[in-house]
């Protein structure tokens, strides 16, 4: 049976767009509010990220860490992640839902405990930030056993002969980091430059759905249209961030980012 | 778990770098992958390279100063009335502390990797301004992150690290101390590591920056081991080596060349305030193993595996994780693990700096405490040595705030 996260892909191709993939923090404003903001945003959104907040992340820019922290402050733990991902797939049953975190708060939940909970709430798919290939093996194979994707991440750095063995290993989704950076930082790559690496990865295996991400915002979106999907995270981050500083509804304010997001790569 | 005899212990790790199958490891995002695989080639073939070897041993000898001193503290020993106390006066090195060695090769690995700018971590801001110094000596341009905390408690050696050319970056997230300054400095390496050259403080993070640590530290006790034969004819049999331990880089090389010997060793990390539930001591109060930094190791954190705040006196100190390496040492009982209190140590530091020409930091006071505690219990064919790896300068303003004044 072909995955949801692969439907999603078939779908968006056929419809000739990339897909678009939204990132926000489990718990980031509330708990109550980021299942609004899920639910609201995947009118638009083909693929949800949720992130579950880690206090020390090594790869995440300012505006993730703070929503990181908001949610953290709020007393976000992992049983409330699932939840939300649980009462969101309750609404959107078809609606890919993607757990992104740091390795330690799986590693302290135990590995198969935390399968077994992703399984039960419906999560899709698994991006670990610090966990490459090839220490990712074991894990992503415990994740195929349990139909959860387990995506693997290359970047501007990966070696082709190390591309080519992660993509090997891979399972339906891919994920590029389009330059040397943490998430939120300016896109110091052009375009141009960035869809040439897209299409020697693809050429290794056309068939896999290869997404990019950083740096993506509603100014750099639309040059990229032409890839398998999009990741938006950063510039969901700050717009809740500053919506919250000028007292005004996260939910709504998300929806018409990623409306416009979206609305750019058509 | 056991430590194998005839190999280094930074060798001692499986093909996942992995020390005991436990702890270590390269738990990192992709893009640092290959820059972290670069460095482990060039630093493997450079430490078997005699040529880089001469240059390294031309630099600890004729710039920090090798070999540091080894004195008996023959007035703190009559005082105890126990065991005889020596110190490695390690913080009478070029800089004033140990990581002086680390931080010298680092720059000469980032030379001979053709970077050029460096970057490091700093909790005591002994890392920050021995690697702007080592940066200002072999030209290279050098930006340093520090707790917005460390910096405001460590001032001579903010002002040391700007006097020397360096930038100082801020770091206002989490505890603003140490742990944060990491954090940060990956992060500007995840960035940047196409043009720079990343220097870890201590015998923390992905493996490399261990084994490029502890390989530099090993000086300590490479001298050591001889001071010690020319002084006592051969090796004592009761001899007991207590250092300090926060990240753990100054009681690795410390160690490193008795690893073979009956030589006890005692690491001492920081208990905090005495009421102060936040100590920065994972091994002493048995914390759970968990990933910090690219690596694991015992850490200071949550039931969720979210890393814990810590309290101490000693910026140095003042760190919730602890090297993979002591980790090791202490799964195997190579190696034994107490504390000290943020009053131990400043009692410490009062009476060695009273009875003694030498006046350890902070951080070696934490080591002090335990000597002290120790020494009245043992005899007079009982060796204790203690490494006094910083010196005490850096902490005046503390010291004043907490003792009335500070005297050396």
């Amino acid at each position: 049976m072909k995955s949801k996260i692969n439907l999603v892909f078939d779908q968006c191709k056929k419809e000739k767009r990339a897909a678009l993939i939204t990132y926000t923090v489990a718990g980031d404003n509330n708990k109550s509010n980021s299942l609004k903001i899920l639910t609201a945003i995947s009118r638009y959104a083909d693929i949800l990220e949720l992130g579950f907040p880690h206090n020390t992340p090594v790869a995440d820019g300012g505006q993730i860490q703070e929503s990181s922290h908001r949610a953290i402050q709020n007393g976000i733990k992992l049983r409330d992640v699932f939840q939300i991902a649980k009462k969101f797939k309750k609404i959107k049953p078809d609606k890919p839902i993607i757990l992104m975190g740091y390795f330690n708060l799986i590693f302290q939940m135990g590995e198969n405990k935390f399968l077994k909970f992703c399984k039960e709430s419906g999560v899709d798919g698994l991006i670990v930030v610090d966990l490459p290939w090839p220490e990712n093996k074991e894990f992503a194979k415990k994740c195929k056993k349990k139909s959860i994707n387990f995506i693997q991440l290359l970047s501007p750095t990966t070696s082709k002969h190390r591309m080519k063995k992660i993509i090997k290993d891979s399972h339906d989704m891919i994920y590029y980091i389009s330059m040397l950076s943490t998430t939120g930082g300016k896109l110091k790559v052009s375009p141009k430059k960035i869809l040439k690496s897209y299409n020697k990865i693809k050429k290794i295996n056309p068939k896999k759905n290869l997404v990019i991400g950083f740096g993506i915002t509603n100014k750099t979106i639309k040059s990229l249209k032409s890839v398998n999907g999009l990741v938006v995270g950063s510039l969901l981050c700050k717009t809740i961030t500053n919506s919250l500083k000028m007292r005004q509804n996260p939910v709504t304010k998300l929806v018409k980012i990623v409306y416009n997001l979206k609305k750019k790569i058509l | 778990m056991r430590i194998k005899k005839g190999i280094a212990l930074i060798d001692q790790h499986d093909k996942n770098f992995m020390y005991g199958g436990k702890f270590g490891g390269n738990f990192v995002p992709e893009t640092l992958k290959k820059p972290i695989e670069d460095l482990t080639n060039l630093f493997e073939k450079l430490r078997k390279d005699k040529k880089f070897i001469k240059e390294r041993n031309y630099y600890f000898e004729n710039y920090v100063g090798a070999p540091t001193p080894f004195i008996k503290l023959e007035n703190l020993s009559d005082h105890l009335k126990g065991a005889q106390i020596y110190a490695k006066v390690v913080s009478e090195a070029n800089g004033g502390a140990h990581k002086i060695y680390n931080a010298t090769v680092h720059c000469l690995i980032a030379r001979k990797a053709g970077k050029k700018y460096i970057i490091g971590d700093t909790g005591a801001g002994y890392a920050g301004k021995m690697l702007s110094m080592a940066a200002k000596k072999f030209g290279l341009k050098c930006k340093i992150f520090m707790g917005a905390k460390d910096i405001s408690r460590q001032k001579p050696n903010v002002d040391a690290i700007k006097k020397n050319g360096a930038i100082i970056v801020p770091v206002k997230t989490g505890s603003q101390t140490l742990v944060d300054a990491v954090s940060e400095c990956m992060r500007y390496w995840v960035s940047n590591c196409d043009t720079t050259h990343m220097c870890v403080g201590s015998t923390v993070g992905p493996n490399i920056f261990i084994k490029i640590c502890a390989w530099s530290t090993a000086q300590i006790s490479r001298e050591l081991i001889h001071q010690v034969k020319d002084e006592f004819g051969k090796l004592p049999k009761k001899m007991r080596l207590i250092n300090c331990v926060g990240g753990g880089s100054s009681a690795m090389g410390f160690w490193n060349e008795f690893m073979d010997t009956d030589a006890e060793f005692i690491g001492v990390e920081a208990g905090g305030p005495k009421k102060s539930k936040l100590h920065a001591a994972p091994l002493t109060n048995s914390s759970k193993i968990g990933i910090l930094h690219g690596a694991a190791q015992y850490v200071v954190q949550d039931k969720e595996g979210q890393i814990g705040l810590t309290e101490s006196i000693s910026a140095g100190l003042d760190y919730p994780g602890i090297s993979p390496l002591h980790c090791y040492l202490k799964d195997a009982r190579r190696a034994r693990y107490t504390s000290a209190s943020d009053e131990e140590a400043l009692k410490a530091f009062k009476l060695v700096s009273r009875l003694e020409n030498i006046s350890p930091s902070l951080e070696p006071s934490h080591a002090f405490a335990e000597a002290i505690r120790l020494a009245p219990k043992l005899n007079f064919s009982d060796i204790i040595i203690v490494n006094s790896c910083g010196d005490s300068i850096k902490d005046k303003d503390i010291i004043k705030n907490k003792l009335g004044s500070y005297i050396r």
